[in-house]
């Protein structure tokens, strides 16, 4: 997560609940980062609305595993609309970590992204090594979307940090920071 | 429409004047009978995003999203939708977006599907329950007034409100 989001820019960033979330606070709190705390399925159709609604902004959607697969069908509506400026990035641990690391679909072969790929995204792929999450990286930023990438992880849960789950205040403060007082 | 010689209705014309009056700029929707007119409407403006979604919680998160990057945005579907958005509405509630949604009924009057009568009486408790403003047109002379009203409540007040289009407004669907 801190290499996804290092030198971010003006980058755009909304968390899926649970893991992701805390990764992104521990990776640095910013008021450009839109954490979730329930909306399970929602992270994806989000960053949906906010790269429709600021085209010349880049957005990143960092969700769980679990959390795409609850709401799957946002990749089939994301894939009609094509947003140039919008990454989904799953991180696959192929665990629902916040309740006990039972596996998900993914332990058991299910391959998000070639769900996203039949789904409409053209740049679409599984990251698996260092290797490939560097070349991952500038893509996220520059390469048109709507792009989507899954990074396997292993399941540890390493130290994490629990951002505000005042949804009012991290959403006014994304609200002003991006658009100023204006409503 | 109930008949086929009948003029068509106007009052998807009526809420539509609304939402362009209100800078409605996301249109998120899942295709329905009667919300048909409307939604022809918004995909012809230019000015609108209109999104098709596979289900109805999907526009509750993607219109969370619209406001973040400074947009407003109206959520489209019928009854039966309402089911599939109870736990995705605690993302409005939480957070206190602003959510417009207009729901055309059905289960209530002539309705030939019994399998729509359920969420046809669930939806207005299930959305009170779910901390949403529900109002009501029951004639197609109030669909401007009531769809405005509860717009302003939505954008002004940081509150979701939704507004139900009774199915005698709408017309019964009749299978011939």
């Amino acid at each position: 997560m801190r290499k996804l989001v290092a030198d971010r820019g003006d980058l755009l960033v909304v968390a899926g609940l649970g893991s992701t979330t805390y990764d992104l606070a521990a990776a640095g709190d910013h008021p450009l980062n839109f954490y979730l705390w329930g909306a399970m399925g929602g992270a994806a159709m989000i960053g949906l609305g906010l790269a429709l609604a600021q085209p010349t902004r880049r957005v990143l959607v960092a969700t769980g595993d679990g959390e795409m697969l609850m709401g799957l069908g946002a990749l089939a509506s994301i894939g009609v609309q094509q947003p140039k400026n919008l990454a989904v990035v799953v991180i696959d641990n192929e665990r629902y970590a916040e309740t006990g690391l039972q596996e998900t679909h993914t332990a058991h072969g299910c391959d998000l992204a070639a769900i996203a790929k039949a789904a409409g995204f053209e740049n679409a792929r599984t990251v698996r090594t260092e290797a490939e999450l560097t070349a991952l990286l500038p893509l996220l930023r520059q390469a048109p979307g709507p792009l989507f990438a899954t990074i396997k992880v292993t399941p540890d849960r390493p130290p994490f940090v629990l951002p505000s789950n005042d949804g009012v205040l991290i959403k006014n403060r994304f609200r002003e920071a991006l658009l100023g007082a204006a409503r | 429409m109930s008949s086929d010689t009948q003029a068509p209705a106007t009052w998807p014309d009526d809420i539509y004047g609304v939402l362009v009056e209100e800078k409605i700029r996301q249109v998120a929707y899942v295709p329905d009978a009667g919300h048909t007119r409307l939604i022809d409407r918004c995909r012809g403006n230019p000015a609108m995003s209109a999104v098709v979604l596979t289900t109805e919680e999907e526009g509750i998160a993607m219109l969370a999203g619209a406001w973040l990057g400074g947009e407003r945005g109206v959520l489209l579907m019928q009854s039966s939708g309402v089911g599939n958005c109870i736990n995705m509405l605690s993302l409005a509630t939480v957070c206190r977006f602003p959510l417009l949604m207009l729901v055309t009924m059905r289960g209530e009057w002539g309705e030939f599907n019994p399998w729509q009568i359920p969420m046809g009486k669930g939806t207005p408790p299930i959305l009170e329950q779910a901390g949403v403003l529900v109002h009501r047109i029951d004639h197609a002379a109030e669909a401007a007034e009531t769809v405005q009203a509860a717009a302003r409540i939505a954008f002004s007040g940081d509150r979701a409100a939704a507004v139900l289009i009774a199915q005698r407004v709408i017309g019964t669907k009749v299978f011939k």
